[in-house]
């Protein structure tokens, strides 16, 4: 076997005139956990859905498992799991009964599935909920119910695309909880995500934008990819200061923070600037202090780059 | 009827017959504040928002929004509130520029200014150039920007947002925020839901409720100090690892993912860091640094949140 699950090389897909995705070059190992981010629109759906051969490619090829999208699609199928946004759970069956159900759909012998059943809700903190119809589950209880039906098969690679959107932050640690678990067993995971706090936790990270590939490396690497710097500046009037210093400098590099001001900056002698900026509207700067950049200051920043680069 | 308060209810309850979706919650939102409402999935929170909003009747309760009785003025309070819900109610099949005449009709926004509100609407959103485009063809962003536009066509006191931001990617979420932040600037009271602990930050002032009960108010720094446990943050080469080894260790009283590091619970900081750094030493798992830090808003979400949890089931079984 392989060490490298998903391998795509010039891959595209176009949608009459509109390419979604285009010269897409990517790999995946095993074990990896890959995470997918990038603006509305931007490929990722389009990149998963061929992927998991249920899009034909438009150009280029990827292998999956083993298996090229081309001539492999059931092989690939039969080897992974897809969660998408709007995952098939029944609302009338109970929670026990839509995971025997995508058992039954994925032919889990049945000696193997009661202990991976129990282990499956166990994680998910579903157990005493197993009697109640999906239809009555909050949304976070709904997409770890999505989680463990796509698990119940073991697949080898298991794709989620944005499984975690509108789940509040107590159900999204249960759900990462499963993932790990299931990455310590050796399953590939590739998940895109809108939450960037989760994508600094992928071993490697990919950033789409207009349909390709911008960036894709470590977390450590990407922020460490920032020319700039961020400040964190500590204001009187911080809401008076936002709106100055947006204005003066663009409303892209400058935002609120838990009442504080975090400010983009590539070049040192700004500061005086913002200084003259602040003073001028009336309110002054308390403290200031350089932070570590996140990896949604590298996604914003990125992005409008890249868009100011694009040709109109 | 003047007041400081944009919104203030008492003892505010609904019920869907034997359920009791919100539980007496009172608060009160100060008029050009952003007031962020979080809870869990569940908790109650868009039942309350549609009370406020004049949609849903309460079971009982008191109060009143931009003036106006919630009991008795529902009505009158849908005329001077904008709302947008989480399924952007926006028609899709007409264009932008549909979609906001027909929502100035909706809003009976006078014909004089209609004009100059749709050129304000197609300005902040940054749709200008897509006027004439199909709704169903836009971008999530530009959608969520437009149903904000859409709301608040007929320049209301107060507007009413819930989780205005889920599944949007993060550029558009600060785009939007930084609306949120204009509109408030210029003496907009903004009610808001979410599930984005980062967003929480942005609030002037927060309340968090759970199984339809308010469990603590506050501005975002006032409840990180609400909760009585130190935190830990954890640098480590293989957070997971750590992650399931620190769950058994019985040296936190809980531990969690954060972003690409790790934060435990514990009772004593200093105690603590020594001997967690130890534990993960002894079990070849080096850190590269641990440190006592704030509590993250997510922190104090989780935190509070299962607490509540743990006394319903105590509650339960007794």
């Amino acid at each position: 076997m392989s060490d490298i699950a998903i391998q795509a090389s010039g891959l595209g897909r176009a949608f009459g005139d509109m390419w979604a995705v285009r010269g897409l070059e990517l790999e995946v190992r095993r074990g990896e956990i890959f995470g997918l981010v990038g603006p509305d629109g931007a490929g990722k759906t389009t990149t998963m859905r061929m992927l998991t051969g249920i899009l034909a490619a438009s150009e280029g090829d990827a292998t999956v498992a083993g298996f090229s999208i081309q001539d492999g699609d059931e092989e690939i199928k039969a080897r992974i799991s897809y969660m998408s946004q709007r995952f098939g759970l029944y609302g009338d069956l109970t929670v026990e009964e839509n995971l025997r159900f995508y058992a039954d759909l994925y032919e889990v012998p049945r000696r193997d599935r009661e202990p991976l059943e129990e282990r499956l809700l166990g994680f998910s903190n579903l157990t005493p909920f197993r009697k109640r119809q999906a239809r009555n589950l909050s949304g976070g209880m709904k997409q770890k119910l999505g989680l463990a039906c796509a698990l119940i098969h073991k697949p080898e690679i298991l794709f989620l695309d944005e499984p975690t959107n509108g789940v509040d932050p107590v159900s999204r640690r249960d759900f990462w909880r499963i993932l790990y678990a299931m990455l310590k067993e050796g399953v590939t995971i590739f998940v895109s995500t809108a939450y960037l706090d989760e994508a600094e936790r992928c071993t490697r990270v990919g950033l789409m934008h207009r349909g390709r590939l911008i960036q894709c490396d470590t977390p450590q690497k990407l922020k460490q990819g920032l020319t700039g710097q961020l400040l964190e500046l500590e204001t009187e009037q911080p809401r008076v200061a936002r709106e100055a210093l947006a204005a003066q400098l663009g409303s892209g590099r400058v935002s609120l923070f838990g009442g504080m001001l975090h400010l983009y900056t590539e070049d040192t002698t700004e500061a005086e600037q913002v200084r003259g900026i602040l003073k001028e509207a009336g309110t002054t700067i308390l403290a200031e202090k350089i932070i570590t950049p996140t990896l949604e200051d590298v996604f914003i920043h990125q992005v409008t780059q890249d868009d100011a680069e694009a040709p109109a | 009827m003047s007041t400081d308060y944009a919104v203030e209810v008492h003892d505010l309850t609904r019920k869907f017959g034997d359920f009791v979706a919100v539980d007496h919650v009172s608060l009160s939102v100060k008029a050009g504040q952003v007031f962020g409402f979080l809870g869990p999935n569940g908790a109650g929170k868009s039942t309350t928002i549609r009370m406020l909003c004049g949609l849903l009747l309460p079971s009982s309760g008191s109060g009143q929004v931009a003036g106006f009785d919630i009991m008795t003025e529902s009505e009158t309070i849908k005329r001077h509130i904008g709302y947008m819900s989480q399924k952007f109610s926006l028609y899709d099949d007409l264009s932008v520029e549909e979609n906001i005449d027909f929502f100035s009709g909706i809003y009976n926004v006078p014909r004089a200014t209609r004009r100059e509100r749709k050129d304000w609407v197609l300005e902040m959103a940054g749709l200008a150039d897509k006027r004439d485009n199909l709704t169903r063809s836009l971008a999530g962003g530009w959608k969520q920007r437009l149903a904000l536009g859409c709301a608040v066509l007929h320049e209301p006191p107060i507007l009413f947002l819930d989780e205005p931001t889920s599944g949007v990617d993060p550029l558009s979420r600060r785009q939007f925020w930084d609306l949120i932040a204009q509109m408030a600037h210029q003496g907009t009271t903004v009610f808001v839901t979410t599930h984005y602990m980062e967003e929480a930050e942005y609030c002037d002032e927060l309340a968090l409720i759970s199984r339809g009960k308010m469990i603590a108010k506050g501005t975002p720094a006032e409840l990180k100090t609400i909760i009585p446990e130190d935190i830990l943050e954890i640098r480590v080469e293989n957070p997971f690892e750590a992650l399931e080894q620190l769950e058994n260790s019985g040296l936190v009283k809980d531990v969690a993912l954060f972003g690409d590091t790790l934060h435990a619970v514990v009772e004593d900081a200093d105690a603590a860091t020594v001997a967690v750094g130890d534990f993960l030493t002894e079990h070849g798992l080096a850190s590269t640094g641990i440190v006592q830090v704030r509590p993250s808003m997510e922190d104090v979400f989780v935190s509070l949140v299962e607490l509540e949890d743990r006394k319903s089931a105590e509650g339960a079984q007794t």
